[in-house]
């Protein structure tokens, strides 16, 4: 992998560390509701569908689609890769989790909206942060 | 049918401080320069005010965004006061206004000033524009939390120009909505602040030279953002029935719009091609029979281009996804048009009092005091809207 770019790291918590430390096994995790299955993002300890408290981390495929996209090319932080692509991406899993995230592994003019894309992950510190790049046609 | 509350406040004064780039001047000064001004112009003096109102007040934030909190003001100015509010938690940056109105409807304050400044271009120095949350600090151990924070830094969305970036390349993806059509937006507004003295950009500006200025996050170019700015803006809210006697007719509250019945959130809320202000826009509209059709002017919030275009649509000026033809060319837009747009030139070109600027020149234009830039045929209605993203609030006003 090309040189990882800096990132302002997230505080992990109890809480979120499932999301943001997944990445070490090579998962995407988000809360899930046990009794209806509805997945919960951002973190929250009771379920917004049914308001059950049994929700617990699982795994999704990784699969989604890019929702939307913008090629920032502003050095709020000097960078050597401007532009670069932060997309808006829709799980396949349940499309209203969203996460807003980068998409890596093309040419940032490459992105579209509705581009099948693939979770990876960057390794900083302790933080595994979920990045997508397209799915191989 | 529930009384519509907001109806038993009005606008009685209005005040604003000098407004420049790097002013290098104390915050709570300008601060207090404009809440003197909305006292002095309501007829008022110090000691009838006794309620207080700010957004966001004071709070650890990017550099210059807030210049005063409540307990400033209100200690700086020995106010004597029955109620004050001051917080970011509201529905944008109006929401302290409407909470004003509020105070005032149900008995809790008489006059309520009401202020938010800003001293951003001071704060972020000769450097460019400060990413959100200090994000560009790079080591120091800074982590991002919060719901606002935790999902956007870390992909380095570092600014609200990308995250509403986002929503501008939806609307565009599903509307067709062109760069050509977002830049009379900005067009508008500069045409409008080379008529207000007040206003940081006034020289003009072309199609040519907004295409051709550099990109920030797509489709969003330099002249999509709103301009840095140091200064203050107040308002007294007054029962309307103490505003009677007071030195300038007062200007009626119709309806106020403080609804979000999405998600509280940028990249959660269920439609990428509006916002929160969809939810404040349907909500004012419930509470009156008037319609957009009886508005005369409308200054809706331009912290980027696209947030105004949203509102637009959002209010009902058009429909929903036709922003883009409706503003083509700019001719509906102008000062002579169907509905005359932030006729002080925005944030874009007058700059970011963020919010308050618009509510301010929604009450000179109802009050006939827009001088070169005042819209003809003596405006009786009009509309101050703000905030974008999951922060929206609106006012209607009328010369009733």
């Amino acid at each position: 992998m090309a040189e990882q770019p800096f990132r302002v790291l997230p505080r992990v918590t109890p809480q979120n560390e499932h999301f943001w430390r997944g990445g070490a096994e090579g998962e995407l995790r988000f809360l899930r509701c046990q009794p209806c299955g509805t997945y919960v993002h951002p973190p929250a300890p009771v379920c917004p569908a049914c308001l059950s408290k049994d929700v617990s981390p699982e795994a999704v495929s990784g699969r989604a689609t890019v929702a939307t996209y913008t090629l920032n090319h502003q050095p709020w932080v000097p960078s050597p890769d401007h532009p670069y692509a932060i997309a808006i991406v829709e799980i396949d899993e349940q499309p209203d989790v969203r996460l807003m995230t980068n998409i890596v592994g093309c040419e940032p003019s490459d992105v579209h909206i509705g581009m099948q894309v693939q979770v990876c992950f960057e390794q900083h510190e302790d933080v595994f942060v979920p990045v997508f790049a397209p799915v191989a046609s | 049918m529930t009384e519509i509350l907001e109806r038993r406040a009005a606008l009685s004064g209005i005040g604003q401080s000098e407004i420049g780039r790097r002013l290098n001047r104390d915050p709570l000064e300008l601060t207090l320069d404009a809440c003197l001004a909305a006292i002095e112009d309501a007829g008022l003096a110090r000691d009838d005010i006794d309620g207080l109102s700010t957004y966001p007040g004071a709070m650890g934030a990017s550099p210059g965004f807030t210049g005063a909190g409540v307990t400033e003001v209100h200690d700086a100015l020995r106010l004597k006061l029955d109620w004050f509010n001051g917080g970011l938690e509201t529905s944008g940056q109006l929401g302290s206004v409407v909470n004003a109105c509020m105070a005032v409807a149900t008995g809790l304050a008489t006059h309520v000033l009401c202020f938010r400044s800003v001293w951003e271009a001071t704060a972020q120095g000769k450097g460019r524009r400060a990413p959100i949350g200090g994000g560009g600090g790079g080591g120091g151990g800074f982590r991002a939390s919060g719901p606002m924070m935790e999902f956007t830094l870390p992909f380095r969305a570092y600014s609200a120009a990308n995250w509403i970036a986002l929503y501008a390349q939806r609307h565009f993806h599903e509307y067709g909505t062109t760069r050509e059509q977002l830049a009379q937006i900005a067009l508008n507004a500069r045409k409008n602040a080379a008529c207000n003295p007040q206003a940081i950009y006034r020289e003009p500006l072309s199609m040519d030279d907004y295409l051709s200025a550099r990109l920030i996050s797509t489709p969003f170019c330099l002249y999509d953002c709103d301009v840095p700015a140091d200064g203050g803006t107040a308002f007294i809210v007054s029962r309307a029935e103490a505003a009677r006697d007071l030195r300038r007719p007062p200007i009626a509250v119709e309806a106020v719009g403080t609804a979000l019945r999405g998600r509280p959130s940028w990249d959660q809320f269920d439609d990428l091609t509006t916002m929160a202000l969809r939810d404040a826009s349907a909500m004012l509209w419930e509470r009156t029979d008037l319609r957009p059709t009886d508005v005369d002017v409308a200054e809706l919030y331009d912290g980027f281009s696209f947030i105004t275009l949203a509102w637009l649509e959002a209010l009902g000026f058009c429909k929903k996804g036709e922003g883009g033809p409706f503003i083509e060319g700019g001719a509906r837009i102008a000062r002579d048009g169907q509905i005359p747009l932030n006729t002080h030139g925005g944030q874009l070109s007058a700059g970011r009092l963020h919010g308050y600027g618009f509510l301010h020149e929604a009450c000179v234009q109802l009050w006939g005091e827009g001088g070169e830039r005042q819209v003809a045929g003596d405006p009786q209605v009009a509309v101050a809207a703000a905030g974008g993203g999951p922060l929206a609030g609106c006012l209607l006003l009328t010369r009733r």
